[in-house]
């Protein structure tokens, strides 16, 4: 491996740009195998309805408690959303991807069951957040 | 380890002081639940070749162990959320994972673990669009699987700072490294030990305090 700097070192400017990686291996998980056939049964073969307007980071939080015949990923949510928490520790939790994960909940947020607290700003936006908020942020991680 | 309802002792969140007190019980993930009043999200990526240290980093400050999990996606880069896609040979996934720190009784972070590779920024926009920064991190022995992802930074205008992981037989002087990277002097580079959290929690700090900077900059320069 050569070093940075020495004759011949790979430098960023000249390389194609997309060095080539072996492929990763990642031991299966449970939840990840599952066929099509099943998320697509998690779903009812829905596609997205208001599933975006969730964020990776909206927090979640159950309206009511889970009711007898619903469906079960439905009560599995609403039992893990006794207090605010991310889509993407419901996605995790559940095991289902993020995409399938914000379908379920699109279905529970049109019946009233659970409310969502987006990111307060908005996503879109490319725009820094306010100093303020990064004090914030940094007071909190100072204390950690 | 920080707890979510302790943010009296940050002198920060004096409109949140009617917060509950007791802690809750731990939830299934091992950590602390959200405060109640939890309702602003707020995402940082680590984004680094594989094995740099990513996990190790995000463990490091983490207030749960980390969780992972992933999205699917077409070859075009569209997010799959209609199943009908999913059972074609022109889906692929990504996985990632993600830790969380609670910063005050509203605000919590979320730090993400992401490959760097090709397919994972398809889905940028769709996972991680309004992230307040990424950490890069690279392993000196290994720079060049940090070029992609620093190149995809730059172009999605995302700010960034650079971490050298200290794996124990790194020679190279900054200058070197910055050389190699190609990278610009107002991008902060900084050495880390991800292993240890005062070092993990550095890099944080340093990434923020570079964002409070360019937000201050920004806003002055818009009056
Ligand atoms: N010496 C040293 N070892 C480290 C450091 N950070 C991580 N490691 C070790 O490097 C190995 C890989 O770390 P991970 O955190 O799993 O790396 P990663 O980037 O998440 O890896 P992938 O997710 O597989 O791409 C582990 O054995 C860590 O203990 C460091 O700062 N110094
Ligand atoms: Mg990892």
């Amino acid at each position: 491996m050569s070093a940075p700097g020495t004759p011949g070192a790979p430098d960023r400017r000249t390389s194609p740009g997309r060095p080539g990686r072996p492929a990763h291996r990642k031991a299966p998980r449970p939840g990840r195998d599952d066929s099509p056939d099943r998320l697509y049964t998690v779903t009812g073969g829905r596609s997205r309805t208001h599933s975006d307007a969730f964020d990776l980071v909206t927090l979640v939080v159950a309206e009511c408690d889970p009711t007898p015949g619903m469906q079960s990923e439905h009560a599995a949510i609403l039992r893990m959303c006794d207090y605010p928490i991310a889509v993407v520790e419901i996605a995790a939790e559940l095991g289902l991807p993020v995409g399938i994960t914000r379908i379920l909940l699109a279905d529970l947020l049109d019946t009233g069951r659970i409310s969502a607290r987006h990111p307060r700003s908005a996503p879109e936006s490319a725009q820094l957040p306010e100093p303020e908020l990064l004090e914030q942020v940094l007071v909190g991680l100072r204390n950690l | 380890m920080a707890s979510a309802t302790s943010d009296a002792t940050t002198g920060q969140a004096q409109e949140q002081a009617q917060v509950p007190a007791p802690r809750p019980a731990p939830d299934r993930t091992g950590g602390p639940r959200l405060s109640r009043t939890a309702d602003n999200g707020l995402k940082i990526v680590i984004v680094g070749g594989f094995g740099v240290g990513k996990t190790t980093l995000v463990r490091s400050v983490s207030e749960i162990r980390p969780l992972n999990t992933e999205e699917t996606m077409t070859r075009a880069g569209e997010a799959i959320d209609d199943l009908s896609e999913v059972s074609g040979k022109s889906s692929t996934t990504v996985a990632f994972d993600f830790g969380r720190i609670s910063v005050d009784a509203r605000t919590v972070l979320y730090l993400f673990g992401a490959p760097g590779q090709e397919r994972f920024w398809f889905l940028w926009d769709r996972l991680f669009s309004g992230t307040l920064g990424a950490v890069v991190l690279v392993d000196t022995r290994r720079l060049a699987d940090s070029w992609y992802a620093i190149d995809r930074l730059e172009h999605h205008g995302t700010p960034f700072v650079v971490a050298r992981n200290d794996f124990g037989d790194d020679n190279h002087t900054d200058a070197q490294v910055r050389e190699a990277l190609d990278l610009p002097d107002h991008v902060p580079m900084v050495t880390c030990d991800a292993r240890n959290r005062t070092s993990a929690k550095y890099v944080l700090i340093t990434l923020v305090e570079h964002l409070h900077a360019l937000s201050t900059t920004a806003r002055e320069s818009a009056q």
